[in-house]
This record gives structure tokens, sequence and C-alpha cells, in this order.
């Protein structure tokens, strides 16, 4: 992955970072350009709530080769507290435990790196809220 | 708008076809439609391709596919919408039929798949989904569909023998299909102990990696008759879009690009969903299936899975789906996959499909449902008997 590449989604990574709406009051994430709903531009950028519900999930049981090490993983579309959706790995906890309605935190964890010389991607996980 | 017909059909070996490349396998397709069809020239071709440039590092395809086809100078261009690259150039020919600006176009799709090791035929497949959210935190194709499995069957209390089922009865299908890249059955017990992908889906809830191409000829009614082959007409080409995120959908148990393309096609063909015959959709996943009979209105939401495995969609059922085996035991070279979707409604409504699965009852107007990534686009189109 190029740095740039990586670096430019600090913001959503690192940070959470979200656009909400001013006519609709709704927040989309990642961040963009147009509320897809009713065109309006006009935004406030908010963090999202860092708790939510699992909504779906699954197993990943045959990985991506950066995953191999952690294959099985879980990943899982959590919603959040205000509403929004925000897909992502499931960590701490024994896949079989993963289940729809479970309660999670998003934390700030390493994603994927490039080996020698290469970028290292930090990001979201979810976490059971049990811990 | 003038009337556009399909006229002639071709494809290539299907399957893991290690002795050709992508462009011997698309002029295989090419060249086997020009022949059926008896046309003496294209005015223009449309390629459906995925992504050539991950798959084997060849872009710009219109230039050299022409040339391998022995038609330099041809106009041509690439279609690409991940799955539903095949669909869109069918509908890319149509529209240029349609409009008057060409008589006899071809629409092709190609997809060499298996030059690369199954872990950048992963990476290549995954770039139909977000890369920047979705496949940066591990996502796959399998475990996208996997997560509409579990919230279907949360919702709608979906079984593993419904998903089996799906697998079953296009199995079932596909082994009569000489095209086949697998062309046996399998069994329900079968599919549920086959190795797990992404929970809840087994590999033989999966379409398979896939070599290979399609083509049809689009053209004229009048240009049709005078080349006194069975030909078929287009009646309803339909588009819808979603958002390429999975977790941004309203709803992740239904595929809005599908219902909004359905909707389209058949509002142009003048039909409702009961009219319809029999369709070809995209089950690139068991689950997929389900969801796109569900979307295209043909079932009401949670009521396709009991349908399917009481048997209404098989071959002799009330609707029958994917005669042709589908993407999962026909194969599914992404890109050619719409338009193999098209040449299984052709040989049907022509009564060419093989014995065994040439549908009963003379089937009159057929429906193929395409579409791409987990559901960020979809295309439809409604052919008829002329």
């Amino acid at each position: 992955m190029f740095s740039s590449r990586n670096w430019r989604e600090y913001p959503h990574r690192y940070r959470l970072e979200a656009s909400k709406f001013k006519k609709s009051g709704k927040t989309y994430f990642p961040k963009r350009a147009v509320d897809p709903e009713t065109g309006d531009t006009e935004q406030e950028i908010v963090r999202l709530p860092n708790e939510g519900k699992i909504v779906t999930y699954t197993v990943i049981r045959v990985a991506p080769s950066q995953w191999g090490d952690i294959s099985p993983y879980g990943l899982a579309i959590v919603e959040l507290t205000d509403g929004t959706r925000v897909m992502a790995q499931v960590a701490d906890c024994n896949v079989d435990e993963i289940k729809i309605g479970m309660d999670v935190r998003i934390e700030f964890r390493r994603i994927q790196d490039e080996g020698h010389h290469g970028v290292i991607s930090y990001g979201y996980k979810f976490v059971p809220k049990w811990f | 708008m003038r009337e556009v017909c399909i006229v002639g059909v071709g494809m290539s070996q299907w399957g893991e076809v290690w002795k050709k490349s992508l462009r011997d396998l698309h002029t295989d397709a090419a060249l086997a439609a020009v022949k059926y069809a008896g046309v003496d020239h294209l005015d223009s071709l449309y390629v459906g391709c995925m992504s050539g440039g991950l798959f084997v590092g060849q872009e710009h395809l219109g230039s050299m596919l022409t040339d391998y086809m022995g038609m330099r100078g041809l106009p041509a261009m690439r279609v690409e919408s991940a799955c539903a690259s095949g669909g869109m150039a069918v509908r890319a020919a149509y529209i240029e039929v349609a409009s008057g600006t060409s008589d006899i176009v071809m629409a092709s799709g190609v997809e060499k798949m298996t030059d690369v090791s199954g872990d950048d035929a992963t990476y290549a497949l995954a770039t139909a989904a977000d890369q920047e959210f979705e496949v940066f935190n591990g996502a796959t194709f399998p475990g996208l569909y996997a997560m509409m499995a579990h919230a279907h069957m949360a919702k709608y209390g979906t079984t593993r023998e419904m998903l089996s089922a799906v697998a079953v009865k296009n199995h079932k299908n596909g082994a009569k299909n000489p095209v086949a890249q697998y062309p046996f059955e399998i069994t329900m017990e079968g599919v549920a102990k086959s190795v797990m992908i992404a929970d809840p889906l087994h590999i033989l809830d999966c379409s398979p990696i896939t070599d290979g191409a399609a083509a049809v000829i689009v053209t004229t009614v009048d240009i049709a008759k005078k080349l006194g082959k069975p030909y078929i007409k287009i009646t309803g080409s339909g588009v819808g879009t979603d958002t390429i995120q999975l977790a941004q959908r309203d709803d992740m148990t239904t595929i809005k690009a599908a219902t909004i393309a359905a909707g389209k096609a058949l509002k142009m063909a003048g039909k409702k969903i009961g009219d319809i015959n029999f369709a070809e959709v995209h089950d690139c996943f068991t689950i997929a299936e389900i969801v796109v009979a569900e979307s295209i209105g043909k079932y009401a939401p949670g009521k396709a899975g009991a349908a399917i495995l009481a048997g209404e969609t098989a071959i002799e059922g009330k609707f029958p789906m994917n005669s042709s085996g589908g993407l999962k035991s026909k194969g599914h070279p992404v890109g050619a996959t719409g338009v193999a979707q098209v040449i299984e409604v052709y040989k049907q409504l022509t009564g060419q499909a093989e014995s065994g699965r040439q549908i009963p009852g003379n089937p009159k107007v057929g429906m193929t449902q395409n579409m791409g990534g987990s559901g960020g686009s979809s295309v439809v189109h409604i052919m008829e008997v002329a």
C-alpha cells in the first residue's frame, strides 16, 4: 500500500471522522461531499460513537494472505449508537462466540502490514464489551 | 427506438483452460457467434471484462481483441461493472442498435482468472467491494455474501437446507450442460459438509474461479429475418445501482440495485414479473439466488428459500431459475457471465437447450439478472420469442 493512500484515510481510520449533514441530521462514514438523500453539501465533521451492536457477521476461514496468521477471524457490521453502520474485524474473542446482537466497542488496532520497510496500517476493530 | 434482437451466440470452453489465453478465449467465442449468425461483418464491439489488468495484466482490450479476432479497425470498447460487466456490454450493444447508430453489434464478455494464485484472484475480485473500508479490514466476497446470509437467516429464518437446495438444483441443471465447468450433481449433505469458507457459506455455496468467454450478435429484426437464423427479441433492459459498501445499505437482506433494474426492464417490456416464464439469475453464492429472487419481485421477502427448497424453481417447476446450471455449476468467468446468461435464454426460447434441461411448455419470455459486487450494480434483460 502506498503511504499516501494510507495517510489519506487517517481521519477515518484513526479518528472515526464522519460527515453529519445539516438538513437531514444524518451521519455518513466515511466522510463524503454530498448527502445522498437530500443533495445537501452543508455538513459538520463529527466523530463516531465507539459503541454499538453487531447486526450481521461472518467468520472468514479462508483468508487473504495478509491475515493468514490470524485466520479464522470474525468480521462484522455494527450499528453504532448513533445509527451509523461500520464494517470491521472482531477481535479479542473466540470466533464461535460472535453473534448478532452482541455488544461491542471500537478499539484502535494494527490492521495489516507489508513486511520489511512496508507501511504498517492501523485502524479500528470491534472488541466484545465484556472486557 | 428500433426493435432489437439476438441472432447468434458463441461460447469458448469454460473452466480451468490453461491452454488458452484471454485473447484466445475471446476469439473462440466471438468467431463462434459470427459463424452461427452468418453475418458478413460487425459494426462495433462491446466487451465486458471485470479485470484484465489484475488477472493477466492486460487492459486496452478493445484494441487487442478486435485485432486477434481478425477485425482490425472495428470500433470497440471495454465495459466494466465488476461481475455485471457482461450484462452491461449487452445493454451497450442493445442501445447502439436500438438508437440506429449501428446495425450489427457484438456484445461479448471474457475473463481469464486462473493465471494468478488463489490469493491474487481473491484480491482482484475484492476490488469490486469498497477497497478502503471493506477490503482493507479483511472482507472477501464470500465474507460479504456470508454477512448477507446471516442477516437473512436472522430476519426470515432462512435455513442451511434452503441454501443447499440452490446449489443442488443448479448442479443438477449444470450436469446436463456440456459447457459447464462442474457438470456433476451434488447432494444436500455434500454441500453442508464441504469446507467452510466464510460462515455460513461452505465451498459448495460458492461459484468457482473460471476462465471463459461468451459472445452474442445484437441486431435489428429485419437483418435477423434476412439471416434466416433463429432469433429472439430484447424487449426490456434495465440497470440499477446501490452503495458499493454493504454496511451502508438500508437493508442487507435485499438487493436494491436488482429491484431497480428489474423494475425498469419490466416497465420497458410492458410486462409484470408474473409474465416471466424463467430466469437466469446471478447465483455467485447460494444466498444470492434467494435474495435476488425476492429482490426482482418474484417472491415476497423471506419466501424464496422455501420455494426453492420445494422445487418451484427446478426445470419442471413453476419458475425455473438457472436452467444453465448458473454461476454455481456452469462457472463464473466474471466479465463473461452476463453474456452467457443471455445465451441461455436464447437457447431456451429457441428450443435449443440440451436434453434434460430444456424448459417444458415452450417458454415465451425469459429474464437475465446480472450483478456486480455485493449488489452495488445490477442489469436485467427481458427477452421474448420473436
